[in-house]
């Protein structure tokens, strides 16, 4: 990982690569590892959901290795926030995304939220609002690709892709195959996400 | 989009389809869902001035509205103090200064909400003004037919009877036009409008020449309330003529549907055993009419700080 990350670092100093595509699969490789070994028991309980528009694609790729390593198909949905996000009125509306929930349901199971990037937490905020309209999960927890720091409310992942200390100004861009054609993580200078 | 929605032609083709696409989502979100109950527009106030009579567009704004979480205040012109003589201007004003985000207006007049959105400052939205338009029906009836049929484009659409009083065909020319479906009007020749032959739209005066065609069949109300010549010989000549029966229907392609956008006339344009038959989308158009009005709420008043 760390032979990916210095030859882009001196290619540029406004932008890094933090993550290239085979460490994006390692990394996910890993947290779907902790998923199952997390879980227990309870992994025909466990729902992925995952917060659009790149968490989406994360969950289906997560549930994918957790199938691939444990032999047991889990349940993935997506969950659409932007009718619960509390900023609307500074950012604007925007188009809405897929909620799709598995047939059964989430009242009673293990519900893990995945996202890309955490950050303010406003999202994850947004995303338990929308979970509370739309059932009683046992539980709930939360799975990032990338944790940049600067939380803003008391939320906190319990699976982590990489740390990364980054500063308000920065931008930490997650690419993904399915929305992006590739996959990669990179952080920029400039204006803060 | 812009700030207020008065007519069909406030949105483009973007615009248009991002309101049905918006609503799709909805919809999907609040499927099978026991609190169908979004915070989007809490502390919000949508004001409901309705100067003409209605039921399916009063509730449906005002159901979408509170889905939303907006307060709503619903006010009819009777029993207000329209009654002492106060104007369209000052009752929006003093909507205004309680605090309202947004007027849903209906009015006799053609052109009152045009009028009311130079005067106030939050969105306006047209439920309906006089023979002009009524935008959010046709939102509704364009979302039923995407839902239906798939798609909008080169769709051929048979709006049937009393265009020259009905907003509804208004609204549905222009944004049925806008998305890309063909549109043919059929009426005796006293109820279309004077220069309609401006209008991007074919024009018939002979329903059964053009039913087989037809992938979708939009039958208008006769509005009595709205005739005041006659224009027609007797309900029963328009009925046989113009009205849609069982054996009118039959004529029709096997996937075309049947709409109204109520309230209906059973008997006098569309024949009950129509009305009731499983190509008859009227009661979903109902229950999309929700989806959309939240729709176009949310687009109107969601980002506006």
């Amino acid at each position: 990982m760390a032979g990916s990350r210095e030859p882009a670092a001196s290619r540029t100093s406004t932008a890094g690569v933090l993550l290239a595509p085979a460490d994006v699969a390692r990394v996910v490789d890993r947290m779907a590892h902790q998923l199952i070994e997390k879980a227990g028991d309870a992994l025909a309980d466990l729902v992925l959901i995952g917060i659009p528009t790149r968490g989406a694609p994360l969950a289906r790729r997560l549930a994918a290795r957790v199938a691939a390593f444990s032999g047991t198909a889990v349940d993935v949905g997506t969950v659409d926030i932007t009718l619960y996000r509390d900023d609307l009125r500074l950012r604007g509306v925007r188009a809405l995304e897929d909620t799709l929930l598995p047939a059964q349901g989430i009242d009673g199971r293990l519900v893990v939220l995945v996202d890309d990037v955490l950050f303010s937490g406003r999202s994850v905020r947004a995303a338990l609002d929308a979970l509370r309209d739309l059932g009683r999960p046992r539980a709930v927890q939360l799975a990032v690709l990338v944790d940049r720091g600067h939380r803003e409310l008391p939320i906190r992942a319990d699976y982590v892709g990489k740390n990364v200390p980054t500063s308000r100004a920065q931008t930490v861009r997650v690419h993904l195959a399915e929305t992006d054609g590739t996959d990669e993580v990179l952080v920029t200078e400039g204006e803060g996400r | 989009m812009k700030r207020h929605l008065l007519e069909s032609a406030d949105l483009d083709r973007d615009d248009a389809t991002l309101v049905l696409d918006t609503a799709a989502q909805i919809d999907q979100a609040l499927a099978g869902r026991e609190v169908k109950k979004l915070p989007t527009l809490r502390g919000r106030t949508v004001v409901n001035l309705f100067y003409e009579d209605s039921t399916r567009t009063r509730i449906s704004f005002e159901l979408a509205a509170k889905r939303l979480s907006a307060d709503v205040i619903n006010f009819s012109a009777k029993g207000s103090s329209v009654s002492k003589g106060e104007s369209l201007k000052d009752t929006a004003l003093t909507l205004e200064a309680m605090g309202s985000d947004a007027i849903v207006v209906r009015h006799g007049a053609s052109g009152a909400p045009h009028r009311l959105a130079g005067w106030v400052r939050g969105s306006v939205v047209n439920a309906g003004d006089g023979t002009h338009e009524h935008p959010t029906q046709a939102l509704l009836d364009a979302y039923t037919i995407r839902r239906r049929l798939g798609r909008l484009d080169g769709v051929r659409v048979t709006i049937v009877g009393d265009v020259l009083h009905s907003r509804v065909a208004r609204s549905n020319v222009w944004l049925l036009t806008t998305l890309g479906a063909e549109v043919t009007l059929v009426a005796p020749p006293t109820l279309l409008p004077v220069g309609v032959d401006s209008w991007p739209v074919a024009v018939s005066y002979d329903l059964d020449a053009v039913l087989p065609k037809a992938d979708a069949v939009m039958m208008l109300r006769v509005q009595a309330e709205r005739m005041n010549a006659s224009f027609f010989p007797s309900a029963r000549e328009y009925s046989r003529r113009y009205g849609l029966d069982a054996v009118r229907m039959a004529a029709l392609s096997d996937d075309a549907i049947v709409m109204h956008p109520g309230p209906m006339n059973r008997g006098m344009e569309i024949a009950a055993d129509v009305a009731d038959s499983v190509r008859s989308t009227i009661v979903e158009q109902v229950g999309n009419g929700v989806s959309v009005r939240m729709a176009v709420l949310y687009l109107l008043l969601g980002g506006n700080a």
